[in-house]
Order: C-alpha cells, then sequence, then structure tokens
C-alpha cells in the first residue's frame, strides 16, 4: 500500500516502512537503545532525505523509549535521581550540539563529518563490546567468578551523592559529564546515544545492569523529544506522517525486544548489541573507503516561488 | 513623418504576417493533485497548427519540441575525491534557479529538426537548455560537455527528474499532434511552464505557452502548511503523539 509522505515529498509502502519500525524497535527494546544509528540509514536507503529522516526519527525514537521507559518504570528499573542529574547535562549537551551543527553546516563537509563520527565512534564502541563481550561469555563458559568490581579513578571525585535504586554512592561530576557528552553527540549525529550511554555506564560509573537500560531510555527520551521539537521549529523537517508509522511499528517492536531481552544473558547481549553495532561503523567506513559508484552528487537548496 | 510611420506600421503587418501559423494547445489537466495514493501520473498536452491565407502552400510538414519545466531551485552538484584514503566532497559547483523538472520532447531528433546555431538560442535539447551556474563569482552556462553540468543532468536523468525524447510527440494529422507528459512519483510541487515551439524547414516559426499546477491537497497540504507556518505548534503535537504512542503501547502490551 503507498502513502504520500507530505514533508518528505515521496511516495512509501506502508508496510516496509512499519516493518523497518517494527524491526528496529525490537532491536531497541531489547538492548534499551534508540535506534537512531540503525533507523536513520534505513530511511536514507528508501530514498529520504538525510534532513528528513533525521528530524522525523528522533520522534519515532522519543515514542519508542517513553514505551520502554514506562515498563522499565513499572518493573521499578529506573533511577530516578540518576536519571535527573543525567538530564542536566543532556538538555545542556544537546543545546550546544545543535549550535555546533548549525557552525558545523555552515562550514560546509558535515556530511563527512557525520560520517566520520559514525565509523570512530560505532567502530571503538561496537569493538569495546564485543571483545568485552566475549571475554565474559568465555569467563562463564570456564566457570570462572567474574572479576571483583574495582573502584577506579572516578569514584574519587568530590560532590558524592547516593542514589538510593541503583545502590551506588557516585560524584555526580562524571554523571553530568557523560549526560553532556551524550546530548552533544546526539544532536550532531542524530542518534539517542544510548548504545554509547549504556557501556559507559556500566563500565565507568558502575551503574547495575539491573537500572541502566531503564534509565538511560529517561535520557534518550528527553533529549529526543527536545531535539524534536528544535528540528520541527528551525527546519520544518519533521515528517509526522512517516514519525506515526515508525513509531506504531516501533512501540510494537520494543515491547516485543524488551521481553527478549530479559530472557538473554547480559553478557551475550552486550556480544550482540557490539556485532550489530561494528557492523554498522564497518558499513559507514567501506562507504567512505571504496570508491563511490558515482562521484556526484545533487543537493537542491529549496524550491523557490 | 506620417509616411514613415504608416511604412513602418506596414513592415510590421507583413512582419507578423509572414509568421501565418498559430498554434492552440491545451493540456489534459492544469491541476494535478497529490494525494495520498500518489504514484506518478502522465498528463496529455495536445493541439494544432492553425494555418490561414498567408500561409506558404508548400508548407506542409512541421516539426514540433515541447519543452516542460518544473519550479526553480538552487541546486549544488558536489564531486567527491580521494584524499586521505576516503572519498570525500571536494568539488562543488552552484546551479542558480534551475528548473526542478525539465522535460524535451520533439516529433523526432533534436539535431535533425534545425541548425545547431538555432537549437541554441531557442534551447532545443537538454545540452542546450540553459542551466545557470555560479563560477567563482561569475552567473553563466558552460559548454554542454562540462564534468558538473553532464553530472547534473545525468543524475536527474535517473530520477526521471530531466528527460528528452526525440519520438515523443506524435502528429495526428499534419497539424494535429499529442504528446504525454510522465511526472514521476518523487514530483516537484508548483507551477510547471510548457512552451511549444514550432518549426518548418529547420527555421523557427511559431512560439506558444501553456501551464499547469502540481499541488497537494486535503490531508497532505494541511500538514506541509501547518510544518512550515507554525513549527512549534507541530513539533508539540509532533511529541505529544510520540508519548501518545508510546503511552499507548505500554498500556495494550501490559502484561500484568
Amino acid at each position: 500500500m503507498q502513502l504520500y509522505l507530505p514533508i518528505a515529498d515521496l511516495p512509501v509502502n506502508v508496510f516496509l516502512v512499519l516493518a523497518m519500525g517494527a524491526a528496529v524497535g525490537f532491536v531497541s527494546g531489547m538492548f534499551g537503545i534508540g535506534g537512531g544509528f540503525l533507523m536513520t540509514p534505513l530511511l536514507i536507503f528508501i530514498g529520504i532525505t538525510p534532513a528528513v529522516a533525521v528530524a522525523s526519527v528522533t520522534s519515532h525514537i522519543a515514542a519508542s523509549s517513553f514505551s520502554g521507559a514506562l515498563s522499565y518504570w513499572r518493573r521499578r528499573a529506573i533511577d530516578p535521581a540518576l536519571a535527573s542529574v543525567l538530564l542536566c547535562g543532556g538538555v545542556t549537551g544537546t543545546a550546544l550540539g545543535v549550535w555546533t551543527f548549525t557552525q558545523l553546516r555552515a562550514l560546509g563537509q558535515l556530511d563527512l563529518m557525520i560520517a566520520l563520527s559514525y565509523v570512530v565512534l560505532l567502530g571503538t564502541v561496537g569493538s569495546l563490546m564485543f571483545s568485552e563481550g566475549l571475554r565474559a561469555l568465555m569467563r562463564t563458559r570456564r566457570g570462572a567468578l567474574p572479576p571483583r568490581r574495582s573502584h577506579n579513578w572516578i569514584h574519587g571525585l568530590p560532590l558524592k551523592m547516593r542514589f538510593k535504586r541503583s545502590k551506588i554512592y557516585l560524584s555526580v561530576i562524571p554523571v553530568v559529564v557523560v549526560g553532556i557528552m551524550i546530548g552533544f553527540i546526539g544532536a550532531i549525529m542524530g542518534i539517542g546515544g544510548g548504545f554509547i550511554l549504556v557501556p559507559i555506564m556500566i563500565y565507568l560509573l558502575r551503574v547495575p545492569t539491573s537500572t541502566v537500560i531503564g534509565t538511560s531510555m529517561v535520557l534518550t527520551l528527553v533529549t529526543m523529544l527536545f531535539a524534536t521539537m528544535l528540528h520541527a521549529v528551525t527546519n520544518h523537517l519533521v515528517d509526522a506522517v512517516l514519525a506515526l508509522i515508525l513509531m506504531v511499528g516501533g512501540v510494537t517492536g520494543a515491547q516485543f525486544g524488551v521481553r527478549a531481552g530479559q530472557k538473554i544473558r547480559g553478557e551475550q547481549l552486550r556480544l550482540l548489541l557490539g556485532l550489530l553495532i561494528l557492523s554498522v561503523g564497518i558499513r559507514f567506513a567501506i562507504e567512505l573507503v571504496i570508491r563511490p559508484e558515482d562521484l556526484f552528487t545533487i543537493r537542491e537548496l529549496g524550491v523557490s516561488g | 513623418m506620417r509616411r514613415a510611420a504608416l511604412a513602418f506600421l506596414l513592415v510590421l503587418l507583413l512582419g507578423s504576417a509572414a509568421r501565418a501559423e498559430r498554434l492552440i494547445v491545451s493540456v489534459s489537466n492544469h491541476r494535478v493533485t497529490v494525494t495520498p495514493n500518489y504514484s506518478g501520473e502522465e498528463l496529455v498536452l495536445f493541439g494544432s497548427v492553425e494555418k490561414d491565407t498567408t500561409t506558404p502552400a508548400d508548407r506542409t510538414t512541421y516539426d514540433l519540441v515541447v519543452t516542460v519545466m518544473g519550479p526553480r531551485a538552487d541546486m549544488v552538484t558536489r564531486r567527491k575525491e580521494r584524499t586521505f584514503g576516503i572519498w570525500i566532497n571536494t568539488d562543488y559547483r552552484q546551479f542558480l534557479q534551475v528548473p526542478s523538472y525539465l522535460a524535451l520532447f520533439a516529433n523526432r531528433p533534436f539535431e535533425t529538426i534545425t541548425s545547431p546555431e538555432i537549437a541554441r538560442r531557442q534551447q532545443i535539447g537538454l545540452n542546450n537548455v540553459l542551466l545557470t551556474q555560479r563560477v567563482s563569482g561569475d552567473f553563466a552556462d558552460v559548454v554542454p560537455n562540462d564534468a558538473f553540468r553532464s553530472a547534473f543532468i545525468r543524475l536527474r536523468t535517473q530520477r526521471g527528474l530531466y528527460r528528452e525524447d526525440g519520438s515523443a510527440v506524435t502528429f495526428l494529422t499534419p497539424t494535429l499532434f499529442r504528446t504525454g507528459i510522465p511526472l514521476p512519483a518523487e514530483v516537484p510541487i508548483g507551477t510547471y511552464e510548457v512552451e511549444i515551439k514550432l518549426f518548418a524547414n529547420g527555421a523557427f516559426i511559431a512560439k506558444t505557452e501553456t501551464a499547469f499546477e502540481i499541488v497537494k491537497v486535503g490531508f497532505e497540504q494541511f500538514v506541509a502548511t501547518t510544518a512550515r507556518q507554525n513549527g512549534l505548534l507541530y513539533g508539540l503535537v509532533t511529541a505529544a503523539m510520540a508519548l501518545m504512542t508510546g503511552w499507548m503501547a505500554s498500556i495494550v502490551f501490559r502484561k500484568d
């Protein structure tokens, strides 16, 4: 069934978009990530312009993470105190990121910057996760005990605060810094940032796995809602019809994803996610290195009159 | 003085009399509406060549060139080059106010219709259509085989937005003609100008113009205008929609 998208100015197959939303939703529910780094390239692949894709995906991620966050909330798997401290940084970071985005666009080469940051970020995070997951898996195979959680330099910082639900006693400084970083990266790359946030929270902040996904979803939800508003007000590029189809598919997929994620063991989950992130990173790297099929590209600067 | 004016008038009259043919054309639909299930359409342009008493009797065969131009826009063509092992955009050209849709149709191959000189002046064929570029501060069109220009035309043609067809116009009788105007699915919204030029024995003899518009209607129109005019409200509604969808899904799928 074909449907004409009013902002993207293009007819799409509703079932195809619905299926894409569901698939990405499943992955996002399972790993507690927004899924923007998967959805945006997929939309571009079916012919939607990158600008509209990025802008519309933000609202899709918001819907997906809201339904996810609600189910985590019912399971008491969200740390409200930790989430609010993260958000202080996240909102600042998003505003900063949007400002940088505008500056970069004025300089040109924004596309290259985005592609390079995808390669670097996804490549690093993906391979780290993959190797860590692999090691953890080997350990459990051999029946060895996981290494004791050691305190690192981060736990020596001042301004400590007790996060009751996560059962950790941590300085607010690294939490705010992480929030700023995620908001900044998210605004520039058009992603939720959950896939970076989750490992940082696990490995650096030592947040227990029971609250990490739900809490990261709260941050994703708020930054993406903020980004949706910003895109709608400044660029008028949010396609509500496209977003709605993606949302319906996304939230449905996410519900099943959440359940699937709880059945799989933590290290296996990390291994899978690592593999997925790594492959998207490699995909971008290949695009940069291999001689493109067509050396020329056209970009419309807006129809006048 | 009066005699001179009279002579001038006479020359003017004779001049217009020399152009004895008149073109009468119409498109099948002057208002194409883009609805939710729009996926491309084909318009039909038909018309006839009207002769009058001053038409030379030996003039029986005509050639016709139809040019359809969509709303104009600025576009940038970029070229990738290998730098430090990766392919990045290095050079670019800006095309100023070029048609977003451009189609040229004729009853026989463009180069056989008229001389290269007239073809250039009348912009017959994609190679002769004026595509203004900004070349280091200057505004000019370049030679047809310029790398950026040909890449631009090639990419637009691939998307079905630029096309030329030397056999699309058919003469049903020596003076009655028709041609189809295919509109792709991702058609630019706006006003389309149609120019019809008549040639006989290689000489340009008459020209007429018509137009049609492509508009969004109903819900599409409403969404598009709201997004443009009330960005804040639109953003709020979209954000609320996202929250509603997420909330409803979590209720629908609630297990416990």
